[in-house]
């Protein structure tokens, strides 16, 4: 009764194609922005617990939403125009080394900007490991993402010019500026890091409610379809490649320069590539907010995980309650795979289905 | 908008024709699928490709849109012969069409199907439809007022929102063509629209195949196995048989043809 679309009549189509057609959905949506924009950072000057601590947003807040950035990026790619990549730690790493050679070579150049330009590298690289898609599918094309993977892995490792010769390809981030605004304490960077991710999310709804987001669609359902109906396969995988390296190529930049400050190769290695891709599964392919949901699940559940037996005072060593943490949390991707074979955001789709219509069963 | 169609005569009129077919030969490795086939479509006309199973009519409509390409004879087009060419070009010259199997975009709502027929028409590029508002807008929703027009027409409003995953058979059959109308065709091939559908849903698609053919002047090629919905609705009637053509005329013409009998009911030895 409290979520219905009673009474909400649409009389143009632009009303229509709002992304929240629903009143509720909407207060919802405001709600949520003003306890991530206000709310939050509220707390944090008023020295309420947990968000007193620096903690909650170096290693929680930050990390969730710049992966969920990355897994915004593969989405689109695999979730949306279904071509499988295994790459997304490569650009990643692209887009972090691109956006620290342009911000320390050019010192006058704002970090934002360097940061938006690590991501339009990462773009023409993923655009180059493209191609492959417009022969090969599916398993295969996965295979030639991993290519790129371990090509870049190397290339940073080994190729000096794109580290400025540091021995171990280590580097540091210079300092975050933005148009002499310094991001300096944890809650300036958790804000920063915010704001860049809703205006690139809003963007990337918007992509995917247009035509090119539909012509992503069509190839993933039926290329030989979609190709008869005008859509040219080439121009909508590679811009799906180009659109989301650069999303991915973004949360490296961020990753790196505003996460962790300094950095090796081996950061953005196949392992982070693995942990996007899980999201992006467990969340929900061919969804935005799944992406959200989908980092949530991965990051912060096994550090919840951590803390529940300690809080129930169970005498466990560290070594066990890791294990166990390890053990539960494979357990519970399979129990929502099977559950829920379309990812957590279908779940929520499905939740607000049944509550529209609530108290009826249909 | 209820008032009755009157019925032309196509077949005698001299009017040039919209596509001419010339002596194409397709073969895959040695198995011939059309040989030396010729025929014509004129502007406005309903044309039927008939013949039994595996008499190449499927292959033709794919030389006709560019999935494959004959290794002799040659396709005109508005007067253009045309090389080689990929289906989407086909496309964006006017040639639309629908598959035997239908091929929906399954993840996607009726809405977004037919819409994706509009793709062509989009001018606004990544960077304003990113940005969403604006211009990109205005386009949208222009967009969406054809595809209401078409949703209006083929009477599926209460469909619009569903995945047509989830559709009947009969109706997938229906935004299908849904989404074939959405590009404005000039040359529409339909591959076996009424295939598998009951008596009540056949004479709805013939109806919807007769508007858009009446009303809003497409030219139509089709592949159909029901005779009674052939004679009916066609102008004209080419009739394959192991890839050659043995028959091509007015319904009456073909239904009198001793060959098109033969091919259909078997000679007596």
């Amino acid at each position: 009764m409290i979520y219905s679309d009673e009474g909400q009549l649409k009389t143009t189509y632009a009303a229509d194609m709002v992304i929240f057609p629903l009143a509720q959905d909407r207060t919802l949506f405001a709600i949520l922005m003003l306890l991530a924009f206000v709310g939050i950072p509220a707390l944090a000057l008023a020295g309420i617990p947990p968000f007193h601590a620096d903690y909650i947003f170096k290693a929680i807040l930050t990390p969730f939403l710049i992966l969920s950035l990355a897994a915004l990026g593969l989405n689109i790619l695999v979730g949306y125009c279904g071509q499988i990549s295994l790459g997304a730690g490569a650009f990643m790493a692209v887009g972090a080394y691109a956006a620290f050679n342009f911000a320390s070579r050019i010192p006058e150049l704002p970090v934002l900007i360097a940061i938006l330009l690590g991501g339009g590298v990462a773009a023409a690289v993923g655009v180059c490991f493209g191609v492959p898609s417009l022969r090969i599918k599916g398993l295969y094309l996965a295979v030639a993402t991993l290519a790129a993977q371990f090509f870049f892995d190397w290339l940073f490792l080994r190729v000096r010019w794109f580290t400025q010769d540091s021995p171990s390809g280590s580097v540091s981030a210079p300092k975050l500026n933005v148009f002499g605004w310094h991001a300096d304490s944890a809650v300036e960077r958790y804000l920063l890091v915010l704001s860049i991710i809703v205006v690139l999310a809003a963007l990337a709804k918007n992509l995917v409610r247009s035509d090119i987001g539909r012509q992503w669609m069509a190839v993933r359902d039926m290329d030989l379809a979609a190709e008869i109906i005008g859509i040219r396969p080439v121009r909508a995988k590679l811009t799906a490649f180009a659109v989301s390296s650069f999303i991915i190529g973004v949360a490296g930049a961020l990753w790196a320069f505003v996460n962790l400050g300094s950095w090796e190769p081996s950061t953005f290695s196949i392992d982070r590539s693995l942990q996007i891709l899980f999201m992006v599964i467990v969340g929900g392919l061919g969804s935005i907010l799944g992406c959200f949901l989908g980092a949530a699940f991965v990051l912060l559940l096994p550090i919840m995980l951590d803390i529940v037996p300690g809080a129930l005072g169970m005498p466990l060593s560290t070594d066990t309650v890791s294990n166990m943490t390890m053990f539960l949390f494979g357990a519970l991707i399979v129990f929502f795979l099977v559950v829920e074979p379309h990812g957590l955001a279908r779940l929520w789709v499905i939740l607000k289905e049944k509550l529209k219509i609530w108290p009826f069963p249909y | 908008m209820n008032a009755p169609i009157p019925r032309r005569d196509i077949a005698s009129s001299t009017s040039a024709p919209l596509l001419s077919v010339d002596n194409i030969s397709l073969a895959f490795g040695g198995v011939k699928a059309i040989t030396d086939v010729s025929f014509d479509i004129r502007k406005g006309e309903i044309r039927a490709i008939i013949g039994p199973n595996g008499a190449g009519k499927t292959s033709m409509l794919n030389c006709i849109n560019g999935f494959y390409h004959p290794q002799a004879g040659s396709i005109t087009y508005k007067g253009n012969k045309r090389e080689r060419m990929r289906p989407h070009v086909a496309a964006a010259q006017g040639i639309a069409r629908t598959f035997q199997n239908v091929a929906l975009f399954k993840g996607m709502s009726t809405l977004d199907n037919i819409l994706t027929g509009r793709s062509l028409k989009v001018r606004r590029g990544l960077l304003w439809q990113a940005i969403w508002f604006g211009p990109a807008l205005a386009e949208q929703i222009e967009n969406r007022i054809a595809v209401e027009r078409i949703i209006d027409f083929l009477e599926i409003e209460s469909i619009r929102k569903i995945p047509v995953g989830k559709l009947s058979y009969g109706l997938q059959k229906r935004v299908e063509l849904g989404r074939a109308l959405a590009m404005e065709p000039d040359l529409l091939l339909l591959d076996e629209p009424m295939a598998g559908m009951n008596t009540e849903e056949k004479e709805d698609m013939c109806r919807f195949i007769l508007d858009a053919n009446r009303r809003l002047g497409t030219t139509i090629a089709l592949i159909e196995h029901d005779m009674g919905v052939v004679m009916d609705l066609s102008d004209r009637v080419v009739v394959l048989e192991y890839g050659r053509k043995i028959a091509d005329g007015t319904p009456a013409e073909v239904k009198r043809n001793e060959k098109v009998i033969a091919a259909y009911l078997g000679v007596p030895h």
